[in-house]
């Protein structure tokens, strides 16, 4: 048994760890959980994202929080037209076919970013980079704490756009009966790809609370990917509580599971396998997610 | 008959290949055949279960990987002959599809569950492979070069007749696939399950066969890589990029067809080869060419190349 005040490092690392994974996954969720699209190319958006951050920093002297607004515009309209004009009229009605297009825009972006960027590993250096706050002993990243906040305020506004807005209104009549939804005049397209850019405009959130402590090389999203669908199916399809409560269970099984490894003397992949043990056990035996009803 | 004509174009193009040593002096055209037999082989392996199968892979990695580790550890910590450790490596990836099938169709996991799974299952060994001094870790395998030990050739020609036989196999089974009672089976369990097991197919025994089937001939490709280039890591194993060469080539070649693999091989090593001549040998240029294929072909191809030939003929 570890020291109780490592523990209970590792916890409050790993709560708040899980807070990043619930910003990426929130967009996810949306995209997968509402409207059953299965975006593979979330990863590669989220790393187009930081990249976005990492240069209006490092050329024009942007803060990360400052660009939040600007970085979520723009993967807003990104996410809005990959919808609209290149998965949707690829997808030809099967799941398959949205996976791979999908798949294929995360080839794309990625080996563009790698033929534009070269694949140096990128770093920004803000005054609060190594900032910590000490809680119980245990020193937490002021960046991580900032993007933990930012988890609870995006996981409400998603709420509050779902449940009262028009918008929010057509995008749950789309989810649950998509022919009915049409025949009552809702312009599915036009909606599907709203969802999408706003799946699109978490991630560039996200990436603004991710690149103070992180960094940023075309291959960082893929890491990602798996981790956010993770998330997504742990706390149930488009629930935004259940990604904010899958990101935080998942950050700690990860941040425990590497504790676990380094005792074992195994290293810190172990916090990797134990996300990865947990997306396929959760698959298998419970794929309503733990929170969500069967469907 | 269509078997038969398959059959004969399919052995023209094996002599074809067969021949080339003879009248070919060039080492880089030779590896540029080489290299495109092997994504041949690892399309038809994907291709017996989501092109005939209708279950898509996103880690079929799992079992290249598997493959390859079991004929490393096998050589290198056992001195197993090579010959032994490649029929023992593909017992072994046959298995871990054995595995994986009997839990995801146990517990129906369809569509893009299934690919996820698949993908998580390859992410696990890969950390596992990363992991143990046993397969390396994160150093990898190296493959010791020797005259006297078998499945090891002094030039190209050699391996361009095993990769060729390999290819052979996983070209009768896809003759097997198309013309046989089980490949239909297979076919109404891709196309409707529901309606397949409501007409007294076993559904599950049929996609479990076809996804041994699978990891059996990927497995191969595993082993082929190891014994060709001599080296082996858990991020080239189980890595994405083989489970994506391993899908790209049937999609744009054609979804289960018989010659679909191949084509698509032929097809995307084409590509890649010119664009190198075109553009220089910039990083990610080629593989985000492969992106842009993938989704063009999608969007307006879903047949793939042999659909078009087909429809052509007609």
């Amino acid at each position: 048994m570890p020291d109780p005040s490592i523990l209970l490092a590792a916890l409050l690392n790993g709560l708040t760890q899980g807070a990043v994974y619930a910003l990426i996954a929130l967009g996810l969720t949306l995209i997968y959980g509402v409207l059953h699209i299965i975006n593979f190319a979330h990863g590669a958006a989220l790393m187009l994202a930081l990249y976005a951050v990492y240069f209006l920093y490092a050329r024009a002297g942007v803060d990360p929080y400052v660009a939040l607004p600007i970085v979520a515009a723009a993967m807003f309209g990104l996410g809005y037209a990959l919808q609209r004009f290149v998965v949707g009229r690829a997808s030809h009605g099967r799941d398959e076919n949205i996976l791979l297009v999908t798949l294929g825009i995360a080839i794309v972006m990625e080996n563009l970013a790698l033929a534009i960027f070269r694949s140096d590993t990128r770093t920004i250096e803000t005054a609060y980079t190594f900032a910590t706050v000490n809680i119980a002993g245990a020193l937490i990243p002021v960046a991580k704490l900032a993007a933990l906040a930012g988890a609870l305020v995006i996981t409400v506004l998603l709420y509050a756009l779902i449940a009262r807005t028009d918008l929010g209104r057509a995008i749950r009549a789309l989810a649950r009966e998509r022919q009915g939804a049409r025949l009552v005049g809702i312009d599915a397209e036009h909606v599907f790809a709203m969802s999408f850019g706003i799946g699109f405009a978490c991630l560039g959130a996200a990436a603004c609370f991710l690149m103070p402590a992180y960094y940023v090389n075309p291959t960082v999203g893929s890491g990602f990917v798996l981790i956010a669908f993770t998330v997504v199916v742990l706390g149930g399809m488009g629930s935004f509580g259940g990604a904010l409560l899958g990101g935080f269970i998942v950050g700690i099984a990860e941040s425990l599971g590497g504790l676990a490894g380094m005792a074992l003397g195994l290293g810190e992949n172990m916090g990797q396998l134990a996300i990865f043990v947990i997306f396929i056990a959760v698959l298998l035996l419970r794929p309503q997610g733990l929170f969500g009803a069967r469907a | 008959m269509t078997v038969k004509r398959d059959l004969a174009i399919g052995a023209l193009l094996a002599c074809g290949v067969a021949l080339l040593p003879f009248t070919v002096q060039s080492g880089a055209v030779l590896n540029a055949v080489i290299l495109t037999l092997f994504a041949a082989l690892l399309g038809q392996a994907w291709n017996v279960l989501a092109g005939f199968g209708g279950q898509f892979s996103f880690g079929h990695a799992v079992f290249f990987g598997t493959g390859a580790y079991a004929s490393a550890v096998l050589q290198i910590r056992f001195g197993v002959n090579a010959w032994a450790a490649l029929a023992l490596a593909v017992v072994a990836g046959a298995a871990v599809g054995a595995i994986i099938g009997v839990l995801t169709f146990r517990y129906q996991l369809r569509g893009s569950y299934f690919a996820l799974v698949t993908l998580a299952f390859a992410e696990v060994f890969r950390i596992l492979a990363n992991t143990f001094p046993f397969t390396g870790a994160g150093v990898g395998m190296m493959l010791p070069l020797s005259k006297a030990a078998a499945l090891q050739f002094p030039s190209r020609t050699g391996y361009l007749y095993l990769v060729l036989a390999l290819v052979g196999i996983g070209f009768a089974v896809h003759l097997w696939l198309s013309h046989s009672r089980y490949g239909a089976w297979l076919a109404a369990v891709r196309d409707n399950e529901q309606s397949a097991a409501a007409l007294g197919v076993d559904v599950f025994r049929v996609k479990l066969r076809a996804i041994v089937i699978s990891a059996a001939l990927m497995a191969s490709g595993g082993v082929f890589y190891l014994q060709y280039l001599h080296y082996i890591d858990p991020g080239i194993a189980y890595g994405p990029t083989i489970s994506v060469e391993a899908l790209l080539g049937p999609i744009v070649g054609g979804l289960g067809t018989v010659f679909g693999p191949l084509l698509g091989a032929v097809a995307l090593h084409a590509l890649s080869e010119s664009t190198r001549n075109l553009l220089g040998d910039t990083p990610g240029v080629s593989l985000a060419l492969y992106g842009v294929v993938l989704i063009l072909m999608v969007r307006y191809m879903p047949q793939g190349l042999a659909g078009l030939l087909a429809r052509r003929k007609r």
